[in-house]
């Protein structure tokens, strides 16, 4: 794994799999499937191979074009960034395997053209988004992710999607117009973009542009929170999740964790505590507003009328309890989110696609909290439902219960301690309540006739699907330990931010092919070999 | 001095108006409003460059290579990225609008007026 190269190869190789199924799909679809499962599997192998590289601790720059940092663009590979990798490599396997799966006739990439190549951008934005170490180059991400994202959210038609698509599109708009204001304001004070340089000079302003710079920080925080849906800009999600097919939902699921990383990752080393007059930005914002998402979570979880609906809001949840302990901003609490985050990722993904199969059982009632005929399949998609509840609500013995007891016992320590515990557990009471009520409405409740007119069984490789996720929910519970110290491992990474700083900067080109004497006449003279 | 405050009131009402249309019910003043919005974004991008007159991004061997004599470049690239992405979400969402418009025979943002008494998010 020394070939320097595989730090790109996670935004290259879907871009160039996205670019080849655009050209096969129409002729051959089934290859177009197939390629692109295997693509997203290789995807998942190469994130791995990144996780293990990025596990020593020491932080991997790589520069685009070869040009020295800060003048070229400059990816960095850590802990953290690998950890997002994988987890997005998980699952974007499932969520693929899943849509290529059941009949012909329901299969979810054939409900209309390109889904595999929107599919394989979508990966690209999300890596590269995780990779990059320059703040323009994290818009440019930002927006690959986003447009792919309106063409998967559209996919398949139908009025609900596009009424939930005219609000998310220009939803995000408005965050990327803002993005761009405060990427620009930055450029215009500092003169640079790259995130590690931006992170000294920051530090460094004269006092009569800090105000300017606070104000491009805060601008940044706003945009993040539009991605992560942060109390008053997560009114899209439910609808927009809700109107989206099941596999894509699953995807989406780690979208909005795209904004919590950039939070991370931005908060901790620009505007962190060595921010200098920008030092420590977000600490007075992210708590209340993470907390005040919870609460609100809560109550529209206890208000939804369908499980899908149900689900958008546990994503709410999970991303106000990500925000509020980043912004409590101890390095115990930042890795007792980061090990969260695995958990409640993983398991909204696994509710969409639990959420799919139970409508699919359930005739016309579809996933609508109410009583209804049940096919064959119940008792085991009731099964399922339970565990992944468990894994949601954080019940034990599951690694959900683990990461809010790491969180907890991180938050005694801050100013926040008593509002943490009160709006943590009230929240985790009330969201087991509606997840009580779902379940037995769904599976529970008396109903005549029994079996409904139609039921679609789940097919081997639907099952398998879930299953993976499944399985990674277990493996996160049973490997605690070892995620615990990797996600331990991570946070003290973004809290030494100079190692990411010098590596960023410190990283020479390599020497060019051909050896260039010097500028004359505005050529460069290149010795022949 | 004067140029630079001219500016300023010109992005200050540009950005104004896109926001006042974008707040509106109508898909097509909230799209206007994101069309006037990127448009102060981009002359934004392009005035962190600072306004120079009479000096070009390009290298010239009989100027010292310090930015003193040279316009800034990158916010001209920048600038160029951004016009391509506002221009092609503009595009998008105008097809998405005329779609939506198409199926629910209506040009209100939530789909139908009807929706738009305090119902909007309620699931149907």
């Amino acid at each position: 794994m020394s070939w320097p190269h595989w730090i790109v190869a996670p935004v290259v190789l879907p871009l160039a799999t996205g670019a080849a199924l655009l050209l096969i799909e129409r002729a051959r679809p089934t290859l177009a499937a197939r390629l692109s499962m295997a693509a997203t599997a290789a995807q998942l192998l190469l994130a791995i191979g990144l996780a293990v590289q990025a596990a020593d601790g020491e932080v991997r720059a790589y520069l685009l074009g070869n040009w020295q940092a800060p003048f070229g663009i400059a990816l960095a590979l850590d802990r953290l960034s690998a950890l997002m990798l994988v987890l997005t490599g998980v699952i974007a396997l499932a969520a693929i395997t899943y849509a290529a799966a059941g009949e012909a006739k329901l299969r979810v990439d054939r409900l209309g053209p390109h889904f595999h190549a929107l599919f394989q951008f979508q990966l690209m934005g999300l890596a590269g988004a995780f990779l990059t170490a320059d703040l323009f180059n994290l818009f440019v991400f930002f927006e690959v992710l986003l447009i792919a994202s309106y063409g998967l959210l559209l996919h398949g038609g139908g009025v609900a999607r596009l009424r939930a698509a005219i609000h998310y599109v220009s939803f995000n708009l408005v965050g990327s117009a803002l993005f761009l204001i405060a990427a620009s304001a930055l450029y215009g004070i500092t003169g640079t973009l790259n995130m590690a340089d931006l992170a000294q000079r920051v530090a460094q302003l004269p006092p009569e542009s800090a105000p300017l710079a606070r104000s491009a920080g805060l601008l940044l925080l706003v945009v993040f929170c539009v991605k992560a849906a942060l109390l008053p800009l997560y009114f899209w999600l439910p609808t927009t999740y809700r109107a989206a097919s099941a596999p894509v939902a699953a995807v989406f699921a780690i979208m909005t964790k795209v904004g919590v990383y950039a939070v991370a990752r931005m908060y901790t080393l620009v505007f962190g505590a060595d921010g200098g007059p920008a030092a420590n930005l977000a600490t007075p914002w992210l708590p209340l507003l993470g907390m005040g998402t919870i609460a609100l979570a809560a109550v529209g979880a206890l208000a939804a009328q369908s499980l899908r609906g149900l689900i958008g809001y546990l994503v709410i949840a999970s991303a106000g309890t990500l925000l509020l302990a980043l912004g409590l901003g101890s390095l115990e609490t930042v890795a007792a989110a980061l090990f969260y985050l695995v958990n409640s990722t993983l398991v909204v993904a696994v509710l969409y696609l639990l959420a799919d199969r139970i409508g699919a059982q359930r005739g016309d009632r579809g996933d609508a909290l109410a009583p209804g005929p049940f096919g064959g399949e119940k008792n085991l998609l009731g099964a399922a439902y339970l565990v992944a509840a468990v894994a949601v609500c954080g019940l034990p013995p599951l690694a959900g219960f683990l990461g809010k007891a790491l969180l907890l016992a991180a938050a005694r320590g801050t100013g926040y301690g008593v509002w943490v515990w009160t709006v943590v557990l009230a929240s985790s009471l009330a969201i087991m309540t509606s997840l009580v009520r779902a379940g037995s409405r769904v599976f529970w409740k008396p109903f005549e006739p029994a079996a409904p007119a139609v039921a679609t069984a789940t097919s081997s490789m639907q099952a398998f699907a879930l299953g993976w996720l499944f399985a990674a929910l277990l493996t996160n519970a049973v490997a605690a330990g070892p995620l615990a110290r990797y996600t331990g491992g991570a946070a003290q990474q973004l809290f030494e931010r100079r190692a990411y700083i010098d590596a960023v900067l410190g990283t020479r080109p390599v020497p060019a092919a051909l050896p260039i004497r010097e500028i004359a006449g505005g050529k460069p003279v290149v010795d022949k070999p | 001095m004067t140029v630079e405050l001219l500016q300023a009131i010109g992005l200050g009402v540009l950005t104004a108006s896109g926001v006042w249309l974008m707040l509106r019910a109508r898909v097509f003043d909230v799209i206007l409003g994101l069309t006037l919005l990127s448009y102060a974004v981009n002359v934004f991008i392009f005035l962190t460059g600072r306004v120079r007159i009479g000096s070009a991004p390009i290298i010239d061997n009989r100027l010292a290579p310090t930015l003193a004599n040279y316009a800034d470049p990158l916010p001209q690239a920048l600038v160029l990225t951004a016009i391509v992405i506002s221009f092609a979400m503009t595009a998008l969402i105008l097809v998405i609008a005329l779609r939506a418009n198409a199926e629910t025979g209506s040009d209100h943002v939530d789909g139908s007026p009807a929706l738009g008494d305090g119902t909007a998010g309620r699931e149907r």
